[in-house]
């Protein structure tokens, strides 16, 4: 069935419909990553897009698949097992959470062994998965649901002269069985986003590279190494911000980029925005309310750097730099 | 290669006494360790890794066969297997349907299950269990949000949480180690 109780099925008439989801925030978001939960809320208001809060819910199950499979499988089943409840379709910012889902949600539709065991853990607190929803990604939406077409024609401010590079981590692509999105392994989407809002989108080495935030709480060492090579691919590649889609891979790039530049005394001094604030910024939202200011690495000679641009229609970086 | 060499060393060093010919029976028993068997060592799994990119102490090749060898001890008991950026790279480049990062996660489980666990996790665990979040709730963010305009965050019911943990046996582990404090 389709979580979007005012949309009739087909993608047609779905594209036309008053989209409206089961909102989840997950716990990175809303704990470390205010500023993504702000500029979500805030464009999806301007696109019209309805959320409705979920009551009660819990941590996705990621965090601890490492420690105990089944109560991961049990936590990210309770989630689903309240959005079923509203009839609603999930809509999610956070590519972990998406992941662990997404993988619960199909692993259970069709393997009914697994389904009746998380379902005997879930009788306990009076629940029960039946499979009646989906869960997306909030860039999914912008592509599946209301389609980068009309997304268009809410740009006010293309983002011209900018170049941004994408990074797309991991959990929206892989395990690719589960994910069915894009190619896993030369994805297109985030850079086709960015060309959306005017910007270019700029290639590097090793985009696919993964943040390492999953095990930075057992050893912060081997994640700084891996966003240094980040920086030095962006910084190469002469990009003038970075995009996440994710409140995990956002942490390690923005809120540890300190650290890093530290660890290898370099300087990258590289602003890295929540893919909701390029979007924000391109349909004419002011920067304000879209929490911009608080982002670790200042993006204000960014934005100084755009406003000059949009009036003498040059290269943000001769700008800035 | 330098981890083949490691690995023949530590098979020559190992005592019969120390082998576990059950292990891989009890991986292939366990949901998402099923594919253990299909491995065939070719080593994409290593060369395409993240981790294993940045240091030479991470190897998920290695971890497979250790496993399948049945060196159960030094398998579970290495600081290594906690290296996992959980990213499925590995799994979706197994030329043999391996389903890598699930049999290393199954390794996890039952490395667990002896006593081994990286600190961290007691944390989260611990943050689960008491309010339903991964991350600590502070009264200063809470107010923080409604001050930015945000609603409420949502309350968990804890019963909830720890009715799930006791059937799943989450909520032992976590406990064993709040004794231990
Ligand atoms: S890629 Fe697959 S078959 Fe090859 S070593 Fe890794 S797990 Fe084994
Ligand atoms: S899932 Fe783990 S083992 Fe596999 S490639 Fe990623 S970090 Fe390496």
């Amino acid at each position: 069935m389709s979580g979007k109780s005012e949309s009739t099925g087909n993608s047609e008439s779905k594209k036309d419909a008053v989209l409206k989801y089961a909102f989840y925030l997950g716990c990175a978001t809303p704990l470390r990553e205010r500023a993504y939960e702000i500029s979500a809320r805030r464009v999806l208001k301007e696109l019209g897009v309805k959320l409705v809060e979920m009551k009660g819910v819990n941590c996705c199950g990621l965090p601890i698949d490492a420690v105990n499979h089944e109560m991961t499988l049990a936590l990210s089943a309770r989630n689903l097992v309240i959005a079923e409840k509203m009839g609603l379709d999930i809509l999610t910012l956070c590519s972990g959470c998406t992941g662990q889902l997404m993988k619960t949600n199909k692993h259970l539709k069709g393997n009914r062994e697994s389904r009746e065991r998380v379902n005997s853990y879930l009788k306990i607190i009076r629940m029960e998965f039946k499979g009646t929803i989906e869960v997306k990604h909030l860039l999914r939406v912008f592509i599946e649901d209301i389609g980068f077409e009309k997304l268009k024609t809410y740009i006010k401010r293309p983002l011209s002269g900018m170049r941004i590079a994408a990074h797309y981590g991991c959990h929206l692509l892989m395990p690719s069985k589960y994910l069915e999105f894009d190619d896993f392994e030369d994805p297109k989407f985030l850079r086709e986003f960015i060309a959306l809002l005017g910007a270019e989108p700029v290639r590097y080495a090793d985009e696919k590279e993964c943040c390492g935030a999953v095990i930075a709480g057992v050893n912060l060492d081997l994640p700084l190494n891996l966003i240094a090579d980040k920086f030095r691919n962006v910084k190469n590649a002469q990009a003038d911000a970075m995009t996440t889609i994710c409140p995990s891979c956002h942490l390690m790039y923005d809120q540890h980029q300190s650290s890093a530049e530290k660890m290898f005394d370099e300087t990258y001094n590289m602003p890295v925005l929540h893919f909701t604030q390029l979007l924000g910024l391109a349909m004419g939202i002011p920067a304000e309310e879209l929490a911009l200011d608080e982002l670790k690495v200042s993006s204000e000679g960014l934005l100084t750097a755009m406003e000059q641009t949009a009036y003498v229609g040059q290269s943000v970086r001769k700008v800035w730099s | 290669m330098t981890d083949n060499a490691v690995e023949s060393e530590g098979v020559k060093l190992q005592t019969p006494s120390r082998v576990n010919p059950e292990f891989k029976h009890e991986v292939l028993s366990m949901p998402g360790g099923e594919t253990l068997k299909y491995c065939f060592q070719c080593g994409t799994c290593t060369s395409c890794c993240p981790i294993a990119d940045i240091t030479d102490s991470y190897r998920p090749r290695t971890a497979i066969r250790l496993a399948q060898l049945g060196l159960e001890e030094r398998l579970l008991s290495s600081d290594t297997l906690w290296l996992c950026a959980a990213c499925y790279t590995c799994t979706d480049h197994c030329p043999q349907g391996v389903e890598v990062k699930d049999v290393l996660r199954v390794f996890q489980n039952l490395a667990v299950k002896k006593g081994y666990i990286p600190r961290v996790y007691r944390e989260v665990g611990k943050n689960i269990l008491n309010a339903g979040y991964a991350y600590k709730i502070s009264k200063f963010k809470m107010k923080k949000r409604i001050e930015k305009g945000l609603p409420p965050l949502s309350e968990t019911p804890p019963a909830h949480m720890e009715k799930l943990a006791k059937a799943t046996g989450f909520h032992e582990t976590i406990a064993e180690m709040e004794d231990e404090e």
